[in-house]
């Protein structure tokens, strides 16, 4: 029996064969990945796992493809670093950072959901791979469909900074600038993706796409030594990444590896973005479409897919919600950087300002085992702090210049 | 025909108003309503819109003058 057993829509749960769908015919309701969790716990061990790839791939098992991966090998399996240092200064004991800053091949998250995106598409069939984005997917999908020999068609808002446009156009997409407000950009490639037999990762292949988030959850209870983290902190964008880490979590308890899942699932976006943060602390399950004004711009999306279930996820794990100012992004970035050696890019801001906030407000304890989940490299946004990081020392060629600013030893 | 489905979203002074039979009076458009959550302060539908394609456009655009928020129905494609 095949280890995905249907997609089911999460309203009316109305099953579709396994195919490139994501909406219900019926309700129109989003689609997921069913699983059959009775083949995956024969098939699995944590000593088959641990014996797998350095990879996402070693949890393949809980993945929505048939056979083996053939797209984007080298995902996953970054560093879960005990960040001591900035635990010490949140008075926290035992808190991590999973650092997807060094995700391969593009240093963001996005490559988990990619790597397995596309590799369900080529399994499908499908020959051209397609994104609509403003950066991180893009360079994603541009680069593994690159080394795939995929076609591939990136859409781009008409007004995207230079260097953004310049990191897609490095692998030799096709990039298409769209003219027009945010709106007809974002309802233009939703058409294009009804119209053309294209692999659109976000999508038709969306619910295939999202199951790759869920490797955040298997690899850092694995580093942890096969536990539960007690706190987790997710950034929100369209608040899948966290369903997905709470469905990840689950699936480890359904397959025995996890005796019980107690995790707080917390969730952070920029004020400047924050519908689903904002719905949370007004005691509303449904959210409110913002436009964004965020540096977070990764995180800037203002009507989120996954927003009804990133609210019910928290409330059901018992977790909380906070956002944060751009100035509490750019502090945020900066104290990771400066107490572990780690350069995030703003969601990575987000993630650790909402941190400081949770642990202010008692809602993260001394004790609790704590997971901050850092999810694109700090390159990609050097300008969100560079008018905030100082200027270099100058000084002529000359020991004497040298020694008189930094004296005998060395220090300034 | 074309078909196109959309989530659209009341503010809530568009509550009391008819939009959805407007629609149907001022465009040659059929909306077939799938899910729905209409509540005193705000309220929401997924739909399916069947026509010619520029019908549906002038359709869509007649909802965004109303004050009426369009989206496709997976919300948010531009990540």
């Amino acid at each position: 029996m095949a280890k995905m057993k249907a997609l089911i829509c999460r309203e009316c749960g109305k099953e579709y064969p396994t195919e490139a769908l994501h909406v219900c015919e019926l309700c129109f309701g989003p689609l997921e990945v069913k699983y059959n969790y009775e083949e995956i716990k024969e098939a699995m061990s944590r000593a088959s796992v641990e014996a797998g790839p350095k990879s996402l791939w070693r949890y393949k098992e809980l993945l929505p493809i048939e056979g083996g991966p053939t797209i984007g090998l080298h995902a996953g399996m970054t560093p879960l670093v005990h960040a001591k240092n900035l635990g010490s200064f949140l008075g926290l004991d035992e808190l991590y950072i999973k650092n997807d800053c060094v995700n391969q091949p593009t240093l963001s998250f996005k490559d988990r959901v990619v790597a397995v995106a596309l590799t369900r598409a080529r399994e499908l069939g499908y020959e051209t791979a397609a994104c609509a984005s403003t950066g991180n997917l893009a360079n994603s999908v541009a680069a593994h469909a690159a080394q795939a020999g995929m076609q591939c068609y990136v859409f781009i808002p008409g007004d995207l900074e230079a260097a953004k446009v310049l990191g897609n156009l490095i692998y030799r997409p096709k990039v298409v600038e769209i003219e027009g407000n945010y709106d007809d950009v974002n309802r233009l490639c939703s058409e294009i993706a009804g119209e053309r037999r294209w692999a659109f990762v976000n999508v038709n292949i969306r619910p295939y796409y999202a199951e790759g988030s869920k490797t955040l959850a298997f690899e850092v209870v694995e580093q942890l030594g096969w536990r539960a983290p007690d706190q987790v902190v997710v950034p929100m964008a369209s608040g899948s990444l966290l369903t997905k880490i709470w469905k990840g979590l689950n699936e480890f308890k359904k397959i025995g590896f996890l005796k019980d899942v107690s995790t707080k699932v917390n969730g952070a976006q920029a004020e400047g973005c924050s519908p689903i943060a904002t719905a949370f602390k007004d005691g509303r399950d449904f959210f409110k479409p913002v436009k964004p004004s965020t540096i977070a711009k990764s995180l800037a999306i203002g009507n989120p897919a996954d927003g009804y279930y990133a609210l019910k996820t928290v409330a059901e794990s018992g977790g909380a919600m906070e956002a944060v100012t751009d100035d509490e992004i750019i502090e945020g970035i900066k104290l990771l950087a400066q107490t572990e050696g780690i350069f995030a890019e703003t969601a990575g801001g987000v993630t650790i300002g909402t941190l400081l906030k949770l642990v202010k407000q008692g809602v993260i304890k001394k004790h609790d085992v704590t997971v901050a989940y850092i999810t694109g490299n700090g390159l990609k946004t050097q300008e969100a702090v560079v008018d905030s990081v100082g200027r270099p020392y100058r000084i002529p060629p000359s020991l004497v210049k040298f020694e008189q600013m930094f004296g005998q030893q060395g220090a300034a | 025909m074309t078909k196109l489905r959309f989530h659209i979203r009341f503010p809530e002074e568009k509550i009391p108003e008819p939009v959805i039979y407007q629609i149907g009076h001022e465009y040659q458009v059929v909306t077939s309503i799938r899910r729905a959550d209409v509540r005193e302060t705000t309220g929401w539908m997924d739909v399916e819109f069947s026509g010619e394609t520029e019908e549906i456009e002038r359709a869509i655009a007649g909802m965004r003058n109303k004050g009426v928020l369009v989206d496709p129905i997976e919300l948010n494609v531009v990540e």
